[in-house]
């Protein structure tokens, strides 16, 4: 699974930065009618979580009413140097995640 | 005694009628928005303010309508935002996600991309960290719907 995260590389101590993610999964619905007259399964991200410095800062519970190739962007407030983690889980329930470095001084 | 209307009467309210319908179904809203509602905020009172919900008011494309929400909070450890849901009138289910905050959250904002079956109301409800519950709306005019494509 793809996924495109912009963390900040850098940030002082007390700054909020932005966390933006963009993931690559066609959110199917389960709504929806095949071209074999059925309706196509549903398979979405039902949850993204942020950690940072192994703390939750962040989660998001996901609807199918959330378009495909989901886009979240929210904020944490930079205190020490450590590691953003996103972890989001499939419709198998299966945990994807993307991890970067926050260097704060 | 018996009272008969007047045909003056008769007509007078036939030509009301339909002004009446017209002005009650912006208060009734569909059974499943209001079921999901209640269900979040456990029927206690909302008030409006606080929330500021972000959507274009007229849209193309139902299928990525950009949103964004903020909410008013010092987001300190005493006071903070703990979750805002979003929920919609029209979809064929009517959440659309929850935002669950934290102190470390630093901002109560979040954006992202929804979709939508049609015009109609979203709405953003959102839970202190005193349990207390703000509300936002907004109507958003959508001209191709999600869902259309099947």
């Amino acid at each position: 699974m793809v996924a495109m995260v912009n963390i900040p590389e850098t940030a002082a101590p007390g700054d909020i930065v932005e966390v933006k993610i963009l993931i690559s999964h066609p959110m199917e619905t389960g709504f929806r009618t095949g071209a074999d007259g059925n309706l196509v399964p549903r398979d979405i991200i039902h949850e993204l979580r942020c950690l940072y410095a192994g703390e939750e800062v962040f989660r998001a519970e996901i609807f199918p009413a959330i378009a495909a190739n989901p886009f979240l962007g929210f904020f944490l407030r930079a205190t020490e140097t450590a590691e953003v983690e996103l972890l989001w889980t499939d419709e198998a329930g299966q945990e994807h995640s993307e991890r970067r470095t926050l260097t704060v001084g | 005694m018996t009272h008969c209307p007047s045909r003056r009467t008769v007509v007078r309210l036939a030509l009301a009628a339909p002004l009446a319908l017209r002005l009650s179904p912006a208060a009734a809203t569909p059974e499943a928005f209001r079921a999901a509602l209640d269900d979040f905020t456990g029927g206690a009172p909302m008030t409006e303010g606080r929330v500021t919900l972000d959507v274009p008011l007229l849209v193309e494309n139902g299928n990525a309508v950009p949103l964004k929400v903020s909410v008013e909070s010092p987001m300190t450890a005493e006071d903070f935002v703990e979750e805002v849901a979003i929920f919609n009138e029209l979809n064929p289910r009517p959440d659309v996600i929850r935002f669950h905050f934290t102190p470390r959250s630093g901002r109560a904002a979040a954006e992202t991309r929804i979709r939508l079956n049609g015009t109609q109301n979203v709405h953003a409800v959102a839970r202190m960290s005193d349990g207390s519950l703000w509300s936002a709306v907004t109507d958003v005019i959508v001209t191709a719907p999600a869902c259309a494509e099947s």
